[in-house]
């Protein structure tokens, strides 16, 4: 099983804020619409976007997101970073682009027979 | 230097009309690309140009873009009707934006208007209040040795 | 990469053919925020998006990227295949979802736009 800290550790991402990182890894889904995230995403996967604020908390809790992953560099809005907090949701930071950080995700992924 | 040195264009840009967003950037690099001005000072142009259509079309109520083009600059000025920016340095920070959600649904509000622009320019003047509207007004220098 | 590979790899359709059939797709970037296409693509770029709306082809125009991918199998209306027609850009579909094409892209060697970050 894979879990968030095992994804943390082997790709080394920053965690902005630790929620349940114990929590399994079952898939990874990418978007910056919200609509899409709520329509497609499954339970436990990992979401890679670049949108910064709120509502992409509120969206990880009602689909299960086992950690958001914001690329390019960006921080959570503090806005963002408090209401993860408050709702133990791990938000991940890497200076990659979502194009590489897929892709090194994938190959994980895959290694680990989840894919 | 003579009037007829100078190429002007001028494009109406209205809130909300995602459909017709763009043209005017588009339009403005076309001409660009004809004149033969380097490609990557064309392709800076486009980008600021784009953004701060999409500013207008997305804050600004009703406003308009206008275009000089010298043989040493291009400068291009967006008026608007809009709300105003309440603070510009806030504004200027990458990721800060006051664009409503639906906007987000649409591929923009990101807040990166301002610092994409001011990254592709050579210079940029805000002029802005509260509940009287934006001047923008962006510089490219068209040759690396053209006086500002 | 040529297009027709990339086309074949991600199990797609080109739905728009632009003109430069001889277009060497090395970076991806992926986004459905077009500001940041505008901030970090590249020119030459291949950009992979869920966004089904006609800023993506003028975003792509404006930004010298030469190819789009529409994931997910969204649908692509008539206004966005006209103005890639007209803009000339090469316009892709595939059904897989964002992250299963990037992945596949990325293992064949494609890499990210590094430019101004």
């Amino acid at each position: 099983m894979l879990k968030v800290n095992n994804v943390v550790e082997k790709l080394g991402f920053e965690i902005k804020i630790k929620g349940d990182i114990e929590k399994e890894v079952t898939g990874c889904y990418i978007s910056d619409l919200l609509s899409d995230v709520m329509a497609k995403s499954k339970d436990g996967e990992l979401w890679i976007t670049l949108q910064t604020h709120p509502n992409i908390v509120a969206v990880a809790v009602v689909k299960g997101i086992s950690a958001i992953i914001i690329t390019n560099n960006r921080d959570p809005e503090p806005e963002t970073a408090k209401k993860a907090e408050t709702e133990n949701i791990t938000i991940l930071k890497t200076e990659r682009t979502t194009f590489e950080t897929a892709g090194m995700i994938y190959t994980l992924l895959k290694s680990e027979n989840i894919l | 230097m003579n009037v007829t040195d100078i190429i002007e264009g001028c494009y109406q840009l209205m809130e909300g009309d995602f459909t017709n967003a763009g043209v005017a950037s588009s339009e403005l690099k076309s001409i660009l690309t004809k004149l033969g001005v380097p490609l990557d000072i064309v392709r800076r142009t486009a980008i600021a140009a784009f953004e701060a259509e999409m500013n207008v079309i997305i804050h600004g109520v009703a406003g308009t873009m206008h275009y000089a083009i010298s043989e040493t600059e291009v400068r291009i000025t967006f008026t608007d009707m809009g709300p105003g920016i309440e603070n510009i340095e806030l504004a200027m920070k990458e990721g800060y934006s006051t664009a409503p959600d639906w906007v987000r649904e649409m591929g923009w509000g990101a807040g990166m208007g301002l610092p994409n622009i001011k990254k592709n320019t050579d210079e940029m003047k805000i002029d802005s209040a509260v509940g009287e509207g934006t001047t923008l007004e962006i510089t490219i220098k068209l040759r690396k040795d053209a006086p500002c | 990469m040529e297009i027709s590979k990339i086309v074949e790899l991600l199990n797609g359709q080109l739905v728009v053919h632009g003109s430069n059939k001889t277009v060497e797709i090395e970076t991806v970037c992926s986004t459905d925020l077009m500001s940041d296409v505008l901030r970090f693509a590249t020119k030459g770029t291949l950009l992979v998006t869920a966004l089904n709306q006609a800023q993506v082809i003028r975003t792509a125009e404006i930004a010298d990227i030469p190819a789009v991918i529409m994931v997910m199998g969204k649908a692509i209306e008539k206004e966005l295949t006209e103005l890639a027609e007209k803009k000339d850009i090469t316009l892709i579909s595939t059904n897989l979802p964002t992250f299963t094409t990037c992945g596949i892209l990325y293992a064949e060697g494609l890499i990210g736009c590094l430019e101004g970050q």
